[in-house]
C-alpha cells in the first residue's frame, strides 16, 4: 500500500513581487515500509516537499494523499489533527520541548492522542529503551547531547505510532558517530516495526543508508533510483 | 488538559525574573486600586458621618421661609416655642435627641485682628451637642445661664491667639439688622478635628444667643438626630403634622451625595488607567514569550497541538500569573492600607470649604471591594493574555519552525 502519493504539486513562495518556485510539479509515490532519502542541492525543494507530504503546508497545485486519505485541502485542525495521528516529524534542530523531561517529550503525542496513563507509561518505556535512553528517561533536553537529543526526538515522532516519519537533514547538527548512531536506529525501527522513513539530506553516509534515494533539482524530481531498478 | 498545566507553569519558571516583576506589576497595581478604594471608603463615610453629627443632624425643622446662606433672624424665617416643639419630637420612641439652635452671623475682633464667624446658639444640656462637649481641649464647657461666655475652635483660637479665659470682641447681627457688640470670656477651645467647621463656628447658650440677636423664643431650627439613620422616614412622617420645614440628612447633604457621584466617576477613571497599565504590562511579557518560543510553537503544531489548546497553554500561563499577582496584591494592597492607617493621612485644612471633611484621612477596606477588584483585576489579566495567546495560536507551524527560536 503506498503511504505517499503525490500528484503533480506546485509550491510558489511570493514574497513581495518576487516569486519562488520551489517544487515545480513533483509526482511521487512512497510505499509502506520504504526508507527513502530525498537529496538535492541546497534550494532544490527539498524541505518544501517534505512539508507537503507532512501537512505541514499546502501546495500551489497538485495533490497529496497520505495513508489513502487526501490531505490537500484540508483546513488547519484537521491537519493538525492528520499530523498527530498519522506523521511523526524529526528536524534539523533538536526539537524537543526545553521544559519537559525526555520522558514527558515522548509522551506528549499520547497524551495529545488520548492515551491511558497505562499504554503511555508501557509506550514511552518501550521507545526510550528502543533508542538506548532509558536511563535519560528524566532528564531535561539541556541536560542531553545533541545525538540523545535526535534519538528522544525520533522516539517521539514513533510514539503515536504513524505510518510515515519525515526527518529533514536529522544528522546535520551531529558528529560523525552520532549520526551514525542516529541512521541505525532509524534503519532498525523501520526494520523491526515497518514505519516508512523519508528523509532529506546533504550527507553521503546517510545517503548510503538509504534504499531508495530520490533527487530533486530546481523543484522537479530529477532522477529516483527505485524508477531506474525498474 | 493537566500536561498544559503543568507546561503553562515550567515555562512561567524559565525565566523566573520576569515572571515574577509581571505578578509583582498586577499585584502592585490590585494594592493601588485596594488602597484607592478603601481611602474614597474612609473619606466619603467620614464626610457623610461627620456632616450629620455636626452640622445636619439626620433631621431638622425649620420655617419654610428660612434660607441657609442668609442666616435670616427674622421672626418670620424661625421656628417659634422651639423647646416645646424640641420636647414633642424628642418624645419619640425614635429619636435620640431633639434640640434647637439658633444660628447667626457676626465678627470676632481681639486687639489687631478679627474674622468673620457663624454662631451657634446651643442648649448645653443636650446630647446632640455631646461631640462639641467631647472635642474640648481646654477649658470648660457652656453653661445654659452663662450670659457672657463662649466656646472657640481651636484653628480661630491659634488665629486670633485666643487663650481659654481671654476677652474677646463680638460683634452680632440682629433680628432688626443692627449689630450688637459685646465683649465674652472664652470659657473653652473645642475641636470637633474638622478644619471647615472649627475654623468658623463659635457656640454660645442658646438663651444667650436669642437675647443679643433680639429672637427671645426663636430658633433657626429643631436640630434632631436618630437612633438608627433608617427611622428617617417614619420620622419625618410623623413630624408633617407640625407645618413647618422638614428636611432629612439627604436634603441637607446633597453636596456630599454629589461629590461622591463625581469622586466615583473619577475613581472610575483612575481606576481604568491603573488597570490599562497592569494589562500593557502583562501583554509585553506575554508577547516576549511568544515571540520567544516561536519555534516551540512551531514544534507542538508538528506534533499535532491544534491551535485551540496552544492559545490554552498561554492562557493558563496568564492565569497563573493573574492567580500570584491578585494573591500578592491582596497581601501588598491590605498591608498597605494598615501602612497607611498608623498615621493616617493628615490633610489638615485642605478640607474643601463648606464641606465638613475630618482632618486625617483614614482607610478602610471593605471585603466587597477586595473580592470585586481582585477579580477584576484576574479578568483583566486574562483578557490581556488573550492577545499574544490568540498570536501563538495562529502561527503558521512552517513559518514557525523556521524561526531562529
Ligand atoms: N517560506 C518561504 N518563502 C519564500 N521562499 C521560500 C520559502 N521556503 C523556501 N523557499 C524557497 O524555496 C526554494 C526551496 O527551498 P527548500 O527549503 O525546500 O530547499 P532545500 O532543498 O530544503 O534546501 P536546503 O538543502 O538548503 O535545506 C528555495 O529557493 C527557497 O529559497
Ligand atoms: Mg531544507
Amino acid at each position: 500500500m503506498e503511504v505517499v502519493k503525490v500528484e503533480n504539486i506546485t509550491r510558489v513562495y511570493q514574497i513581495g513581487k518576487v516569486e519562488t518556485r520551489a517544487l515545480q510539479g513533483v509526482s511521487l509515490t512512497i510505499e509502506n515500509g520504504e526508507f527513502t532519502a530525498l537529496v538535492g542541492p541546497s534550494g532544490s525543494g527539498k524541505t518544501t516537499l517534505l512539508q507537503m507530504i507532512g501537512c505541514l503546508d499546502q501546495p500551489s497545485t497538485g495533490r497529496v494523499v497520505i495513508s489513502g486519505q487526501d490531505v490537500t485541502r484540508l483546513n488547519r485542525n484537521q491537519r493538525a489533527d492528520m499530523r498527530r495521528g498519522h506523521i511523526g516529524f524529526i528536524f534539523q534542530f533538536f526539537a524537543l520541548i526545553p521544559t519537559l523531561t525526555a520522558y514527558e517529550n515522548v509522551e506528549m503525542p499520547l497524551l495529545l492522542n488520548g492515551h491511558t496513563p497505562k499504554e503511555r507509561r508501557e509506550r514511552v518505556m518501550e521507545l526510550l529503551k528502543a533508542v538506548d535512553l532509558a536511563d535519560r528517561a528524566n532528564n531535561r533536553p539541556d541536560q542531553l547531547s545533541g545525538g540523545q537529543q535526535q534519538r528522544v526526538a525520533i522516539a517521539r515522532a514513533l510514539a503515536p505510532k504513524p505510518a510515515l516519519i519525515l526527518a529533514d537533514e536529522p544528522t546535520a547538527n551531529l558528529d560523525t558517530a552520532n549520526g551514525q548512531q542516529v541512521m541505525e536506529i532509524m534503519k532498525k525501527l523501520n526494520q523491526e516495526t515497518g514505519v516508512t522513513f523519508v528523509f532529506a539530506t546533504h550527507d553521503p553516509r546517510v545517503i548510503s543508508y538509504a534504499a531508495r534515494v530520490v533527487t530533486l533539482k530546481d523543484g522537479v524530481i530529477e532522477k529516483d533510483s527505485a524508477s531506474e531498478a525498474k | 488538559m493537566l500536561q498544559i498545566f503543568k507546561m503553562a507553569f515550567r515555562d512561567l519558571g524559565r525565566n523566573r525574573r520576569r515572571t515574577f516583576f509581571s505578578a509583582l506589576a498586577v499585584a502592585i497595581g490590585l494594592a493601588l486600586l485596594m488602597l484607592m478604594a478603601s481611602v474614597i471608603n474612609g473619606e466619603m463615610g467620614n464626610a457623610i458621618q461627620s456632616s450629620i453629627l455636626l452640622q445636619s443632624g439626620h433631621i431638622q425643622v425649620r420655617s419654610f421661609s428660612f434660607d441657609e446662606n442668609k442666616s435670616s433672624l427674622k421672626w418670620e424665617d424661625l421656628v417659634a416655642n422651639p423647646d416645646e416643639i424640641a420636647a414633642k419630637v424628642a418624645a419619640f420612641p425614635q429619636v435620640k435627641a431633639a434640640t434647637p439652635r439658633l444660628f447667626a452671623s457676626g465678627f470676632l475682633s481681639t486687639g489687631d485682628e478679627s474674622t468673620g464667624v457663624k454662631i451657634y446658639g446651643i442648649d448645653p444640656n443636650s446630647v446632640a451637642n455631646d461631640p462639641y462637649r467631647m472635642g474640648l481641649l481646654s477649658g470648660n464647657f457652656l453653661t445654659a445661664d452663662d450670659r457672657e461666655g463662649l466656646l472657640i475652635g481651636k484653628p480661630a483660637a491659634d488665629k486670633l491667639h485666643l487663650q481659654v479665659g481671654d476677652t474677646v470682641g463680638l460683634s452680632v447681627n440682629t433680628s432688626n439688622g443692627d449689630v450688637q457688640e459685646q465683649v465674652f470670656t472664652v470659657r473653652g477651645i473645642y475641636s470637633t478635628n474638622t478644619y471647615a467647621f472649627d475654623v468658623s463656628t463659635i457656640l454660645m447658650p442658646l438663651a444667650k444667643a436669642q437675647a443679643i440677636t433680639q429672637t427671645e423664643n426663636h430658633a433657626s431650627t429643631i436640630f434632631i438626630l436618630l437612633k438608627n439613620e433608617t427611622d428617617t422616614d417614619s420620622v419625618v412622617a410623623a413630624l408633617q403634622g407640625l407645618n413647618l420645614d422638614i428636611l432629612t440628612w439627604r436634603d441637607m447633604n446633597q453636596l456630599i451625595v454629589e461629590f461622591e457621584t463625581m469622586a466615583n466617576s473619577y475613581i472610575a477613571f483612575f481606576y481604568l488607567i491603573i488597570l490599562a497599565i497592569t494589562a500593557s504590562v502583562i501583554v509585553n511579557t506575554l508577547i516576549m514569550s511568544v515571540y520567544e518560543r516561536t519555534r516551540e510553537i512551531g514544534i507542538l503544531s508538528a506534533v499535532g497541538m491544534r491551535g485551540s489548546r496552544i492559545l490554552g497553554l498561554f492562557l493558563a500561563e496568564s492565569a497563573f500569573l493573574a492567580v500570584g499577582g491578585v494573591i500578592l496584591g491582596v497581601i501588598l494592597g491590605w498591608g498597605g492600607v494598615q501602612l497607611f492607617n498608623i498615621n493616617g493621612f493628615y490633610i489638615g485644612n485642605m478640607g474643601l470649604s463648606g464641606f465638613l471633611v475630618g482632618d486625617t484621612i483614614r482607610a478602610q477596606l471593605m471585603l466587597d471591594d477586595i473580592v470585586n477588584l481582585s477579580v477584576m483585576t484576574f479578568i483583566v489579566t486574562l483578557l490581556a493574555g488573550l492577545y499574544p495567546a490568540v498570536t501563538a495560536s495562529r502561527l503558521e507551524p512552517v513559518a514557525a519552525l523556521r524561526a531562529e527560536k
